[in-house]
Formats: structure tokens, C-alpha cells, sequence
């Protein structure tokens, strides 16, 4: 069928920010090709999901079963291998995310369909797919064909695309006969943990000073957290630093972690993977401090200092302290 | 408890600098450094922890050319008891899919209660293999794993997703689990220790061992293809600070200073 099928994510009852990324995109694609843009919500208790996309899409289909509730790949391949099996969309939209990396290759597998991963654009052309997509940890890019297939599936990274725009009239909402006939047997879903309960909210602070994996010994830590007291700010830091366990997962900056708005994100020794300057967006200013002039990080700084942390942090501690010293 | 490790040998990028070939298709490799990928070291790390709590086997595999026996190689250092290396030209310039069908073929014929994988590699990143070659296994999956509980036939594992959030999740076993970085503290290995093992046997197959032809294989048996390779824009958004330390650290305080941040 001449259609864009996009995939709804939600999780603890709310649609997921990417949904929207999602929408926007197979709207794009959907007027180029002179297809129709279908939400695909699957769920239980699902009506303000399906009002919402239907603002957006042409067709909401729905298919609600408890298995569905919350995510869990067994239950939402079963049902998305059926749906996209009898619809033979164009192409299939799932967001790049916890979700879509357990859904979409097993999906894949069982439909035959050519997917690709971790996609920044997306193209659909007389049913040919090619897509843009980051390698090398976003240090290079890569544009990618899909060979011919039966069906397609792309998985969209978060953060791209513009805000989606409303139809004039709301689109139609489809409900479905849920396929699946009994339990599933493998996966199951136990609990939500939340790792940063009880800790503190870096996302609450005006100024944040993020270290990352260039301090290279966790007891160099304390230069960076001097800095953050004399700013008045909190200590932050990148993944690299967590893995290690030199600081709690509470204190991460990424999309795994806190996303954050700060008047000031002062990162250093941070290289500025695509997980973290995502998570970065709403700051007002950033300030980085590295040794490598290409670190990605320094494509969204403000303002930057190419240099050795060890000597920058300190002299610029000392002079923030005579400044504050000094009125 | 019989456990099957898949690993791969990426090239460190920290500082390197990076040039597409002639090809457009692939990046210069001559100068680079390479390594065990991150995330497999950390699946790999988990694989002997879980054996030398639960007893059995951990058997490693790669599909590489002839110098890929170097992370299987690391992985005997480590304590993995069995290696395999897929290695054929057929295997060449595979996508996800290609690279998942020949770990499958050789992984079903071996015994194994889970299969564990990196989440993602440090260079493709398609973050695709594990749940690929769980579905073409037959077996359930679950991806970015940050902790893993084994207790008879069921794994209980947590996995990463966003904003802090993990969700804890029930598996009947075998079945593949793909390592989220963190998930554990990779023991060092000595080089002392990768020589002690530099005669342990690797069992060497290519694709005709595994019953597949070489049209299933590689980029022949791929879905995808990369036509292209480009460096992203380099594009500065703000200013770089210049002078010596001192200049540029009071640079730096007067611009906050300039916002009443220091006040």
C-alpha cells in the first residue's frame, strides 16, 4: 500500500519525544512519494495517544492487547510482522532508541526486509531506500542503499527532525483485532528502576561542569569538582566516566542519563559524542575544554579552549576566584 | 553453563586522524590502531564472571580476515576456553545481516546456553547483530544489558533505555543478551598473558564449513551496501579561545564575569 507506517513510542503513559522526530520525518517522505502517513500505536489504553497522532497523521491504527502495555519486543514484532506484512508499506519508521534497538532487526529477520539502522536522513525513491547515517562513533558518515526488498524498516536517531506539523482535520483512527492469541513465552517485563532515585538532580543546577574521559585517573576528579565550586555549579560528567565507575550514573549527561538546561555547561575533556551533545541543547552557553581541535564537542561550544585540562583548570579556577575575590 | 562470546576487532579512532580511501567505501587503515571492540570487551568480561561463578565453558568468536585472531587471541588471555574464527574472503564487506547469518550457521551447530555480544561496535555501529542473530536463531534476545543474573534456565537482566530509566526483564534461556559499556570492570590483560597463549588452538572455518555458498555471504548476502563515505563538516559554531593558558583562562573569567555568573 502506498503508505509511511510510523511506530508510536510511549512508555509510562506518555507518547515518547522521538514519536514526534518520527512523524515529521514519514511526513516528509510520505509528500514526496504521494504516500499516506499511518501512526502505528500499539498499547492498552491508548485513546490520547491516538488523538494526538491523528492531529498528524493521516491514519491512527491502533491494536490494544495487555501484552502490549508496555513495551516488550516479543509481543510488538509479532504484531508489526502482521500488520506490515498485509499492508506492504513503503517503508517502516521505528525511532533509534532502547525500544527500536530491540525491535527492529529481529523484525527485520522475520520479515526479509532490508533495514538500516541509526539513520540521520532518510530517502524512499520508487521504493528504493538510501539513507545517511553516522560510523566511527559520528566521526564519519555514511550513505548507505538498501538492496531490494520485499519491505523496508529505517531506525530514525532522535533529535533531527523539525517539529511536525498538524493536518488541517484530524486523520482517521483504525482499530484493530489485537493478533496475538496467548501469552508469550520468553520475555518478560519485571519492573522500571529509576538509577538516579534518591540522588541528586544535576538537571536543577544553572551551572554545570561536566568531566568526561580525558581527566584519565578518577582521583583527578577533584581539579574539575574545585572548578564547579567555585562557579557555584554542580559536577557532571560523560559516559566514559560512569563505565568507570569514578562517578554515579545520576551525574551523567546524555541520553542514557539527564538531559539538561543550564545557563552554563562547561565540558572538559568531554570529546562530545552525539549521545551526549544531544543532551546539551537547551544550555545557554557552552564552554569546552579539550586537547583535540577536532573533538565534535567543539561544533557546538560557544566558546572553546584547545588545550591540556591539567593546566586549564586550575589557572582558570584561580582566576575566577580573584574575580569573585575582587568586587 | 555453555557460553558463547561474539567479538570484533575495531580500530581506535581516539586522536587518529581520519581519511576516506579511494574507494569512497571505507577509511584508510594502514595507520590505525586496533583493538578488541569496547563493547564486546565488556561482553567478554561478563562471559568469564558468569563461568567462573556458574562453571562451564566460554567459547569466543570472531569473523575477521587472518589479523582478527588477535582479539581471539585476547580473549583466551582472558579466560575463554574455545576460540572460532570465521575467516574467508566471502565474509568480506558484509553488513549486519551477512555478518549475523555466518555467526548463526556456526553458532547453531555448537552447544550453548547464551550468546552474548557487544550492543554495539565502536566503527559500524549498527547496533544490529545480537537481535539479528538471535531471530535467525530462534532464540529471545534482549539489548543493552547492564547487569545479568543467570539462575537456572531464565536470565534476569536489566536494560539501558532513556534518561536513567532501566527496565528489569525475564528471559528463557539460551538466549542472546547484547552488553551495554559499564556493565562490569574489564580485567587487564598482560601482554605476558596473550603470549601464554599464543599456541592455544583457534578453530579456523570458512564459509563451505558453515554449508553456506558465498552468494550468502559478505556483501554478496548483504541487504545493505555502503556507497558512500564522507567526513562530517567540520564547522566551528563559536569562538576558540587563543593565548597561553593564562590568557586564555582570563579570557574565559572575564566572559563569565561579563554575565554576572562570578558575582
Amino acid at each position: 500500500m502506498n503508505e509511511i507506517l510510523v511506530l508510536a513510542e510511549h512508555r509510562r503513559g506518555e507518547l515518547r519525544e522521538i514519536t514526534f522526530d518520527l512523524i515529521a520525518r514519514g511526513r516528509q517522505l510520505a509528500e514526496k512519494a504521494g504516500a499516506e502517513l499511518v501512526a502505528v500505536v500499539l498499547g492498552r489504553g491508548t485513546d490520547g495517544f491516538c488523538a494526538t497522532l491523528a492531529q498528524y497523521a493521516d491514519r491512527v491504527l491502533v491494536v490494544e492487547d495487555d501484552a502490549l502495555r508496555d513495551f516488550n519486543s516479543e509481543p510488538y514484532q509479532a504484531v508489526l510482522a502482521q500488520l506490515i506484512s498485509e499492508r506492504q508499506p513503503l517503508l517502516t519508521l521505528i525511532g533509534h532508541t532502547a525500544c527500536g534497538l530491540d525491535l527492529a532487526p529481529s523484525l527485520a529477520v522475520q520479515l526479509d526486509a532490508a533495514l538500516v539502522t541509526d539513520c540521520l536522513e532518510v530517502e524512499i525513491d520508487g521504493g528504493k531506500l538510501t539513507a545517511v547515517r553516522p560510523a566511527y562513533g559520528g566521526r564519519v558518515r555514511a550513505s548507505l542503499q538498501a538492496r531490494e526488498a520485499t519491505h523496508r524498516i529505517a531506525t530514525i536517531q532522535a533529535g533531527n527532525a523539525p517539529s511536525p506539523r498538524a493536518r488541517d482535520s484530524a486523520g482517521e483512527i483504525v482499530k484493530l483485532q489485537s493478533p496475538l492469541a496467548e501469552e508469550m513465552a520468553y520475555k518478560k517485563l519485571l519492573e522500571y528502576v529509576d538509577t538516579a532515585a534518591g540522588e541528586i538532580d544535576i538537571s536543577q543546577s544553572e551551572i554545570i561542569v561536566s568531566v568526561g574521559r580525558g581527566i584519565g585517573d578518577p582521583k583527578n576528579i577533584t581539579l574539575v569538582e574545585d572548578l564547579a565550586n567555585a562557579l557555584g555549579g554542580v559536577l557532571a560528567c560523560s559516559r566514559p566516566v560512569v563505565d568507570k565507575k569514578w562517578l554515579p550514573k545520576a551525574r551523567q549527561v546524555g541520553i542514557s542519563g539527564k538531559t539538561v538546561h543550564p545557563k552554563l555547561y562547561l565540558a572538559i575533556g568531554i570529546s562530545g559524542a552525539f549521545q551526549h551533545v544531544t543532551a546539551i541543547k537547551g544550555a545557554g552557553m557552552v564552554v569546552a575544554i579539550n586537547k583535540d581541535p577536532k573533538a565534535p564537542i567543539f561544533r557546538v561550544a560557544d566558546y572553546g579552549i584547545v588545550g591540556d585540562l591539567f593546566a586549564v583548570v586550575p589557572t582558570l579556577k584561580e582566576k575566577i576566584a580573584r574575580a569573585k575575590a575582587g568586587k | 553453563m555453555d557460553i558463547i562470546v561474539c567479538v570484533k576487532r575495531v580500530p581506535d579512532l581516539a586522536e587518529a586522524d581520519i581519511v576516506i580511501d579511494r574507494s569512497q567505501r571505507d577509511i584508510e587503515k594502514d595507520d590505525l590502531v586496533f583493538d578488541i571492540n569496547e563493547w564486546d570487551n565488556y561482553a567478554l568480561e561478563e562471559a568469564v564472571l558468569l563461568k567462573e561463578k556458574l562453571g562451564g565453558t566460554v567459547t569466543t568468536i570472531t569473523l575477521g580476515d587472518e589479523d582478527a585472531e588477535e582479539v581471539l587471541r585476547r580473549a583466551l588471555a582472558v579466560g575463554a576456553d574455545n576460540a572460532v574464527h570465521l575467516d574467508d574472503a566471502a565474509f568480506a564487506g558484509g553488513d549486519a545481516y551477512a555478518t549475523a547469518k555466518a555467526l548463526a550457521a556456526a553458532i547453531r551447530e555448537m552447544p550453548y546456553d547464551l550468546v552474548l555480544a557487544g550492543a554495539q561496535a565502536g566503527d559500524d555501529g549498527y547496533g544490529q547483530v545480537g537481535a539479528t542473530l538471535a531471530e535467525l536463531l530462534g532464540i529471545p534476545h534482549a539489548t543493552l544489558v547492564t547487569s545479568l543474573e543467570v539462575d537456572g534456565k531464565i536470565a534476569r537482566v536489566r536494560r539501558e533505555l532513556e534518561a536513567g530509566l532501566e527496565e528489569v526483564m525475564e528471559l528463557g534461556l539460551p538466549a542472546v543478551l547484547t552488553i551495554q559499556t559499564g556493565i562490569n570492570e574489564p580485567r587487564y590483560v598482560s601482554i605476558a598473558g596473550i603470549r601464554r597463549v599464543a599456541r592455544r588452538e583457534i578453530d579456523v572455518r570458512k564459509a563451505s564449513d558453515l554449508g553456506l555458498s558465498a552468494a550468502e555471504v559478505g556483501a554478496a548476502g548483504s541487504k545493505t551496501e555502503i556507497e558512500k563515505l564522507s567526513l562530517p563538516p567540520a564547522a566551528q559554531k563559536g569562538d576558540i579561545l587563543e593565548g597561553s593558558t593564562a590568557v586564555v583562562a582570563e579570557k574565559l573569567a572575564a566572559i563569565f564575569a561579563s554575565k554576572g555568573w562570578l558575582g
